[in-house]
């Protein structure tokens, strides 16, 4: 289900030497410059209207998932960042799972394998919060919605950035 | 620094998506009603501020041939700086949080090839003498793009 069709994955991940100096000139995020891709156009010695044609394509085939704007989320006042954990039948994942992600103060919902005895929970979904007794509604809410299903939960919340360097896609030097 | 409507506005717009046109921050601004020079201005302080952590495109390591993972460690909390030194000395560990619960380590491996996500998993397990939970993604249900502010 999740290992859908190989050959588009493959497809889709191919990008040519450009595509990768556009993605390794932008990573880090966009000139703020009133023609920001003629800036980047610059850098990469191509036109302007062939950086705008590449992320367009970029955006079609989901490489880029989209552009804009990341929140801090604590910065913005949501200091409550709790990680849901769910017991829920695998057999009813797929189900359950979409429901719950449906949820508008769920920002991520996915399936994840359990660690029998010690991890027993196999849907993790994100909710964040101004407060942690507002995010324990959230939970609450999430409960009901999963009823029966339920058979188990937890919440982590998060206490300390160990670390946040950001997913570097494709050069080793070039980001931090 | 106080947010006012305009930022909150700007926040809010600019999470949905960015034209990739000549002047995009002119045709944002329009929408809002204020000028590119006001716009990339207030951006800039946003970023500045750190109330965005980054604005641009977005890209996805596994639609590029890299793979990523979530894996947890319960630490001995005695022990918890010093194998967090290690654990975020590794170039293929993103992010790492600290929680509060017996699993008290969650941090993100990403590597280019999938093979690397076990090797780097075995390197801390060896080192550190703890077990390393390796919990990567089966499904994704939803990622909401936005936090309305």
């Amino acid at each position: 289900m999740f290992n859908k069709n190989i050959d588009e994955e493959k497809k889709s991940s191919e990008i040519d030497d450009i595509d990768r100096q556009l993605i390794i000139a932008t990573q880090k995020g966009l000139p703020l410059d009133p023609r920001p891709y003629n800036e980047v156009a610059k850098k990469l010695g191509i036109t302007a209207s062939e950086v705008r044609q590449r992320l367009e394509l970029m955006l079609e085939r989901k490489i880029i998932r989209r552009i804009g704007a990341v929140p801090n989320h604590y910065r913005l006042g949501y200091r409550a960042n709790g990680m849901t954990v769910w017991d829920v039948p695998d057999r009813k994942i797929t189900e359950l799972g979409k429901k719950v992600g449906t949820l508008e103060f769920v920002s991520h919902c996915y399936q994840r394998p359990r660690h029998l005895p010690e991890w027993p929970y196999n849907l993790f979904a994100m909710v964040h919060a101004k407060d942690r007794s507002e995010a324990m509604k959230m939970t609450d809410k999430i409960a009901a919605l999963l009823g029966k299903d339920n058979h188990g939960h937890d919440v982590l919340f998060s206490t300390r950035i160990l670390k946040k360097s950001g997913l570097r896609l494709v050069s080793k030097t070039n980001d931090y | 620094m106080q947010l006012d409507s305009l930022d909150r506005q700007i926040i809010n717009t600019l999470q949905k998506g960015f034209p990739v046109s000549e002047r995009p921050y002119h045709d944002v601004a329009e929408i809002l009603g204020t000028s590119e020079t006001e716009l990339l201005s207030r951006l800039r302080k946003l970023l500045d501020d750190n109330y965005l952590t980054r604005f641009g495109p977005m890209y996805q390591v596994e639609k590029l041939g890299g793979t990523f993972t979530l894996a947890a460690m319960k630490v001995p909390i005695e022990r918890f700086d010093s194998v967090a030194a290690y654990v975020n000395s590794f170039y293929e560990v993103a992010h790492n949080y600290q929680r509060d619960h017996d699993f008290n380590m969650w941090f993100v491996i990403a590597t280019e090839k999938k093979e690397e996500i076990n090797n780097v998993i075995d390197r801390i397990k060896t080192l550190t003498g703890i077990k390393v939970y390796n919990m990567p993604k089966q499904q994704e249900f939803f990622i909401k793009l936005q936090l309305h502010v």
